[in-house]
């Protein structure tokens, strides 16, 4: 919960956090090792100086340090775990669903946990969504339309395999399909970041929300047009938000293109956790204000209410999130845990 | 035929670091020297220039990095002096397959076999559009910023861009603007500077509405430069060499 000036408490859902092991252990090859290496190139060039982690800890954090850098520290009240499977790099994957449900295990209301489906594994991966759906009543999944599997460089959701896998997230009621539109995870000739796809598909099913994580950033041209177009695809805000501390002028002109091409409803936070911590993400966040030239060019605002949306209010309502249930729950824990931690809980 | 030349080795180096650096990285629209992609120029005795290049990360799209290859490869052959060209990526998960494609002079899929499906040749043409547009839009917002009234902007002549006073930023943004001119029509002097990207004449009423939904192409292509920016200073903890070589 994050209290804002005039009072106010603003319930935070954090749309993209991370539970990962990037170990050498873990590493199968180099190609696993290159790719903890690139996200912590993320993470040193884009957090705060103060805020940045040694290495080490980067490659693999624990479970206390994740719970507390979200919600001691960080404001979050819930947190979506993402998973970025990765067999091919690391020897038990880089960050499963089955491993962030530990998460989920200790801490029930504190986390939604998603699963992940490759539609190229055919009717095996049909029956590992079942059993995802079955073992943790998942309602989202995150997808690496650009992840390399064997000879296949990447596939679209366009593709016959991807509408059959749609179906069943129908079926199941998994409503939410996170695609990771963004900077790349090999992408070969296929054009990875293209948002072509989502157009289509968001066109095909219309009881799925598409959500396209970093807003296609490196296409964010091309994702504002399809966005406006279609109702139910929605931007995740995560690696464009920290922009806020290192470049806010071009973080201005991102946010006010989302806001003008898609409206302050379609629009959710992630931090990206491990990469990025979402204490000073949030903070910088609320501080923040449109200069003057670029409010006044696009004609958009990004006001307390707007703030209140991208924070929770969007993500809550994409995964039916009874806001004031969970105030009321997490307020009386706040103040058991005070009690017992004598006061170090804020 | 080329002809032996008696330039030294200085001036030879600083011409290939010229001609490096009308190569732009397509998806930034900026150039690749500028950037700090390119490390290395050396240059033998007869005429063989070998470069070194490197990218942000070990993953950047290989269609863009065998593309960036291609181009140096070819810009540095223009040299009359230069008997072979080299061009080197290293530290990339495709180094093998870009570099033996690029200076063997082969197709983007003869080099990488089964894992690609098609040319190159229609990606480019979508960045090229992209950069007439990039560079367009940040022409004319300097323009009208100036003080230029969009009712004349759009009557302009392209022999009027050269004609006016202009600043150095001006002068820049003119000169990237009409390299890219081509791409919407063949055109001299008397053809009008300002066309859409079908070539047709821009409407002074409908020029807010026209930079507004360009203007989003700019804004990501340089998000998309200063992340890349950052990450290459990251990987290799350096700050990314300048263009200032001769």
């Amino acid at each position: 919960m994050y209290k804002a000036r005039n009072g106010e408490e603003i319930f935070v859902i954090d749309g993209h956090t991370h539970f990962w092991d990037g170990s050498p252990a873990n590493q199968k090859n180099v190609h696993g090792k290159q790719f903890i290496e690139c996200f912590f190139n993320y993470h040193t060039g884009l957090s705060p100086k103060e805020e940045l982690w040694p290495k080490e800890k980067f490659e693999k954090y624990d479970e206390k340090t994740l719970y507390d850098d979200l919600f001691v520290k960080g404001y979050v009240d819930i947190a979506i775990l993402q998973p970025t499977y990765l067999n091919d790099f690391y020897v038990n994957g880089f960050n499963t669903t089955e491993q962030n449900s530990v998460l989920k295990k200790n801490h029930p209301d504190r986390f939604i946990l998603n699963g992940s489906f490759d539609p190229r594994d055919g009717t095996k991966g049909i029956e590992y969504l079942h059993a995802l759906k079955e073992t943790y009543d998942i309602k989202g999944v995150k997808l690496y339309t650009a992840e390399w599997k064997g000879e296949s460089k990447g596939y679209k959701l366009t593709d016959k395999e991807s509408y059959r896998y749609l179906e069943w997230c129908e079926k199941l009621g998994i409503k939410n399909i996170h695609v990771h539109k963004g900077p790349t995870i090999l992408p070969l000739n296929r054009d990875a970041f293209d948002v072509a796809d989502v157009d289509d598909v968001a066109t095909s099913f219309q009881n799925l929300n598409f959500i396209i994580e970093h807003c296609g950033l490196p296409r964010l041209d091309d994702f504002c047009w399809i966005a406006t177009q279609e109702t139910n695809v929605y931007g995740g805000l995560a690696v464009a938000i920290p922009f806020i501390h290192s470049r806010p002028a071009y973080f201005a002109h991102i946010i006010s293109e989302l806001l003008y091409w898609l409206g302050p409803d379609k629009l959710l936070f992630g931090s990206d956790y491990g990469i990025w911590t979402p204490k000073w993400i949030i903070d910088k966040f609320m501080a923040y204000e449109l200069p003057k030239d670029v409010a006044a060019e696009t004609g958009v605002k990004l006001d307390l209410e707007a703030k209140k949306k991208i924070l929770g209010l969007n993500a809550a309502r994409l995964y039916d999130i009874d806001i004031a249930a969970h105030k009321a729950k997490f307020g009386g824990e706040a103040k058991k845990e005070k009690a017992l931690a004598g006061g170090w809980f804020r | 035929m080329k002809r032996p030349s008696r330039a030294s080795n200085d001036v030879r180096v600083s011409d290939v670091w010229r001609k490096l650096g009308c190569v732009t990285d397509p998806e930034l629209d900026e150039s690749v020297t500028e950037m700090g992609f390119v490390t290395e120029v050396t240059i033998g005795g007869d005429g063989d220039v070998a470069v070194s290049f490197r990218l942000p990360t070990y993953w950047c799209s290989p269609n863009f990095a065998f593309m960036m290859g291609e181009d140096m490869r070819a810009k540095i052959l223009e040299l009359d002096w230069v008997r072979s060209a080299r061009v080197v990526l290293g530290e990339h998960m495709y180094v093998d397959a870009i570099n033996r494609g690029v200076n063997e002079g082969l197709s983007f899929r003869e080099a990488f076999g089964e894992e690609a499906t098609g040319n190159l040749d229609e990606l480019r043409k979508t960045f090229l559009n992209k950069a007439f547009q990039w560079r367009q839009e940040a022409l004319l917002s300097h323009l009208l910023n100036a003080g230029a009234a969009g009712s004349d902007v759009v009557e302009w002549t392209v022999g009027k861009l050269y004609d006016r006073e202009t600043t150095i930023e001006a002068h820049g943004l003119i000169a990237r603007y009409l390299d890219r001119r081509h791409i919407g029509g063949a055109f001299d002097d008397s053809s009008l500077a300002f066309v859409s990207i079908d070539g047709a004449p821009l409407s002074a009423m409908a020029l807010p509405a026209y930079l507004r939904s360009i203007r989003r192409l700019r804004t990501n292509a340089e998000f998309n430069g200063a992340l890349c920016r950052r990450l290459l200073v990251e990987r290799f903890s350096t700050e990314p060499l300048t263009g200032c070589h001769s």
